[in-house]
């Protein structure tokens, strides 16, 4: 399900499925994409920082196009505890590769993947920092 | 640091595009004479290839090189290196003057980083600029590439770094602001290219940096993202249209301007050091 922010409309709450995984989508290229990403995180249930919040960060092939600083992004993924993808949509070669990780994610999230759960995300951005 | 206005006279108000080099290999200062031949008969050479940068005129290339001492941030920097190419139609007769027609400056304005780790043998002079035909450009960049064993890489200025310059340039201190602080988006995923020019009022802009600015001298990301913001939400309050999702390619101020191109003009020489530091620092980080 694609939304251009949230909150998402209330009158199709009761027809929309259970949510396992909310992927923020920051273009590097688009100021407005952050400011737009940090207003919507407001709405997101509490609970969904345990490992079910992921940033996705398009467009970082082009090095002359930044409008962001890659320093706050990071900061962002530290403040929420989520993990922060870095990915060129117009390489065809990254985009299959970003999809299949987010799909793999999005599996743990919805529990298809015995012994693991969206906690284990946590607890992986937990030990980078140690280092 | 003061430079002399007269040394420094010919960069004002000319467009120079902007290169980043890789330390020149062997460099000798004292050898600009030696320098100034060679690149004279290499062009030389390189028209009678057929090669010509001008057809069908007759023109003798002549070249100078020299230095400009004034021209550098601090002792560690190197002076900044001038070539100019100047022509003199050898139809006409010897009293005719010889005409510029192409000048290129090497330069170093604070680029410590760079020339603290820079092996011997080495020179560091990590900003060029150019103004003049491309081909001309490109003849003076070949031969310094086979000279030197350096690389010319062309500059690209980001939107961040755009955004920066506006801030910094904006809140300088002028006794007479005589033109607008203007910014230029690129509207993006059109059909046809859209460009949206904001012009405001330099005592404006002015007074937002120092509501903005926290500390004299010294500026931060956060200081420069909140004078961004309040200049895009202006905007947004007036034509709802969200410039934080368009493209920044031009800032213009009273001081300089600047293109994301890799193209800058600088219109007052009393903020010349800042504005080349800035430009050295940007060169410097695309070379590593």
């Amino acid at each position: 399900h694609l939304a251009t922010s949230l909150p998402l409309p209330s009158e199709r709450d009761h027809l929309r499925p259970r949510i396992d995984l909310v992927v923020f989508m920051i273009d590097i290229k688009s100021k407005y994409s952050l400011k737009n990403v940090e207003t919507s995180l407001a709405h997101v249930d509490a609970s969904f920082f345990l490992g079910k919040v992921c940033f996705l960060v398009t467009g970082v092939g082009r090095v002359n196009a930044c409008s962001i600083e890659t320093n706050a992004i990071c900061k962002l993924g530290e403040a929420y505890c989520s993990p922060v993808l870095f990915c060129e949509l117009e390489l065809e070669g990254i985009r299959v590769a970003t999809a299949q990780r987010l799909l793999r994610m999005l599996r743990i999230c919805a529990g298809h993947i015995p012994g693991v759960s969206a906690l284990s995300f946590v607890s992986l951005m937990r030990n980078s920092d140690d280092d | 640091e003061d430079v002399d206005p007269q040394k420094t006279a010919f960069l004002l108000r000319k467009a120079w595009t902007l290169y980043s080099v890789t330390p020149l290999y062997r460099f000798h200062r004292a050898r600009l004479r030696d320098y100034a031949r060679l690149l004279s008969a290499f062009i030389a050479a390189e028209k009678q290839k057929g090669l010509a940068v001008e057809v069908g005129v007759e023109l003798d290339i002549k070249v100078a090189l020299s230095s400009i001492a004034d021209l550098r941030g601090t002792e560690l920097d190197q002076a900044a290196l001038l070539v100019q190419l100047s022509s003199r139609s050898r139809a006409s007769s010897r009293n005719s003057e010889d005409k510029l027609v192409w000048s290129g400056w090497f330069c170093s304005m604070f680029g410590d980083d760079l020339s603290e780790n820079v092996p011997e043998d080495f020179t560091s002079l990590p900003l060029f600029l150019s103004h003049g035909a491309e081909s001309y450009t490109s003849l003076v960049g070949s031969w310094f590439q086979k000279t030197f064993d350096c690389c010319f890489r062309r500059l690209a200025i980001s939107p961040l770094n755009l955004s920066w310059m506006v801030a910094m340039w904006a809140g300088c201190k002028l006794d007479r602001a005589d033109s607008a602080v203007e910014l230029v988006f690129s509207m993006p995923r059109l059909s046809q290219p859209l460009d949206i020019s904001y012009a405001i009022h330099p005592e404006d802009a002015k007074a937002l940096w120092d509501t903005v600015q926290k500390t004299p001298g010294e500026i931060t990301q956060e200081e420069v993202d909140v004078f961004m913001d309040c200049l895009y939400a202006h905007f947004h309050r007036h034509f709802k249209i969200h410039l934080s999702a368009a493209k920044l390619v031009k800032v213009s101020t009273a001081v300089a301007s600047a293109h994301c191109d890799g193209i800058v003009k600088i219109l007052q020489s009393q903020y010349l050091p800042g504005v080349l530091m800035l430009l050295t620092e940007l060169a410097i980080s695309q070379i590593q």
